[in-house]
């Protein structure tokens, strides 16, 4: 594979091939120097490997956190098949070693960058966010990340810049799921500008403290904790910056179901269930859905004067 | 068919129709199905009920094939079994989904068009399973025939019913949908070809 690399990165700054090419040693040098909780509830056998953090004193939530067993066994990656138990099983194929991320469109820095050089300069941080999917049951999961906003500034995006696209990987020998046409693949997903940059928008290489199980979007994935969960693109190979508002996937196989903005907001129903309730995975009965999933304060004011109706 | 042999029949059936419902008791008290086990407990009730359905609607040309009298004695045992699963498959939506709140159950009935089809669909099978039995059979005589007719609408709209409810992946739908076109299509046929030679 040929990998570009902008002109201005200090070649000072780009991982040697060798210790990229084996990035199982580089997590495992990062958690010898880090001091870790014991993880309980972590499952072996997903080769997941402790992530240097720090926890979030700001993104809590008094809240139950869902199981790291139903986080990673209850799945939407239709990548590995439409029903929710596949990907735990059939994602654990999936090659996620090397990997690197192409930055394209309007920016002054485009080019193709390997994981590492993605992650270095950005510190890790632990936060607890909802995540509440579009057919009605939802989680809350302790992420590790960085916010997205930091990853876009280093970029320099140009004032053409108005959405984010984001792209899945698809490599159809280790996604069985892609071999049939359910989306059109690959997965697309887009944010408005102001939504990618809002500081809630999170890029994920984690979750429980460890790095990203593959069912769950390794390695990196974008976490928009505000919108449905299909807003959260896993598994992302590309970051293009556009102009015009990009079409994602749910949104072109199904229009009049699902909108570019797909906020979650209980007073918009599915055109064929209501969104006002949600069933919290681990409980029993439902509970009432919270306008842009309780994170009201924080973003309203990015869809000031907007009829959330006509814009789902 | 001696009776012995339709006792045996009967009660090996009995005991088929009830593993479904053994299994699904057995996986949720065993911790068995996964992170949303409600959602799975209501989903296969219902499948399990359409599938019913349609085994039920097989009976009548697998003895037009086979020429055998069982597959009518067995007929009204797989129905009441349809019946008796789709009617846990309500019970765990009103309870477990909406946990009986009836405005909002009124409003889904309404609103959301594979809900409509598939209550209808329900309320088409109570009379159905009401008249199964012998004596409604003599009473009701030539109606009989005429009201239990109304399975074919009735498993028209639970398809419907399932097809609708599906996000994306039509498969399982579709293939339900496929045997009860089929199903119906033997009918229409001999309904409008009748058999020269009157089956004994």
């Amino acid at each position: 594979m040929l990998i570009k690399r902008p002109q201005d990165i200090p070649s000072s700054e780009i991982t040697d091939e060798t210790v990229y090419r084996d990035r199982r040693q580089f997590m495992q040098s990062l958690a010898g120097i880090s001091l870790l909780p014991l993880l309980g509830t972590a499952q072996a056998g997903y080769g997941n490997k402790p992530l240097k953090h720090e926890k979030s004193k700001i993104y809590r939530l008094d809240e139950d956190l869902t199981t790291h067993q139903d986080i990673t066994h209850y799945n939407n990656f239709y990548e590995f098949g439409t029903d929710k138990y596949s990907p735990a099983k059939g994602a654990q194929q999936l090659t996620t070693d090397p990997w690197s991320v192409t930055v394209a469109g309007a920016v002054e820095k485009p080019g193709t960058y390997t994981l590492e050089d993605i992650l270095r300069p950005h510190t890790l941080e632990e936060r607890v966010y909802r995540l509440r999917c579009v057919e009605g049951w939802s989680m809350v999961i302790p992420w590790v990340g960085f916010p997205l906003a930091d990853l876009i500034k280093r970029f320099n995006p140009t004032s053409k810049a108005k959405f984010v696209e984001f792209t899945t990987l698809v490599r159809k020998e280790e996604m069985p799921g892609t071999r049939r046409g359910t989306l059109n693949w690959p997965y697309k997903e887009g944010l408005r500008m102001d939504e990618a940059m809002n500081p809630l928008t999170l890029m994920a290489v984690g979750l429980y403290g460890e790095t990203m199980p593959k069912q769950n979007g390794a390695p990196i994935r974008l976490v928009v904790p505000w919108k449905y969960g299909f807003k959260s693109i896993k598994s992302i190979v590309k970051i293009n910056f556009v102009e015009k508002q990009p079409v994602s996937s749910w949104q072109e196989a199904i229009p009049r179901e699902y909108g570019f903005y797909s906020n979650v907001n209980p007073e918009v129903d599915h055109p064929r269930w209501s969104q006002k309730r949600e069933r919290r995975i681990g409980e029993f009965l439902k509970r009432k859905t919270l306008k842009f999933n309780g994170y009201e304060e924080q973003v309203a004011e990015l869809y000031k004067g907007m009829d959330l109706r006509k814009f789902y | 068919m001696s009776s012995p042999q339709r006792i045996t029949l009967k009660i090996t059936l009995f005991t088929l129709c009830l593993l479904p419902l053994a299994w699904l008791i057995y996986a949720l008290f065993t911790n068995q199905l996964g992170a949303n086990p409600i959602e799975v407990v209501t989903r296969s009730l219902g499948e399990w009920g359409l599938m019913l359905l349609i085994v039920t609607l097989t009976m009548t040309p697998l003895r037009d094939a086979t020429g055998q009298t069982w597959p009518i004695l067995i007929r009204r045992m797989l129905g009441l079994f349809c019946f008796f699963y789709i009617l846990l498959h309500l019970n765990s939506y009103l309870w477990f989904d909406q946990f009986f709140d009836w405005q909002e159950i009124g409003t889904d009935i309404i609103k959301r068009p594979f809900i409509t089809f598939g209550m209808l669909s329900f309320l088409g099978l109570i009379p159905l399973a009401l008249t199964s039995n012998r004596w409604s059979q003599r009473k009701l005589a030539k109606k009989w025939r005429s009201l239990h007719r109304l399975i074919y609408p009735i498993a028209i709209l639970a398809v419907l019913h399932f097809y609708w409810l599906v996000k994306l992946d039509k498969i399982r739908p579709i293939i339900f949908s496929l045997c009860l076109l089929g199903l119906l299509g033997y009918r229409f046929i001999k309904a409008k070809f009748p058999p020269k030679i009157p089956p004994s």
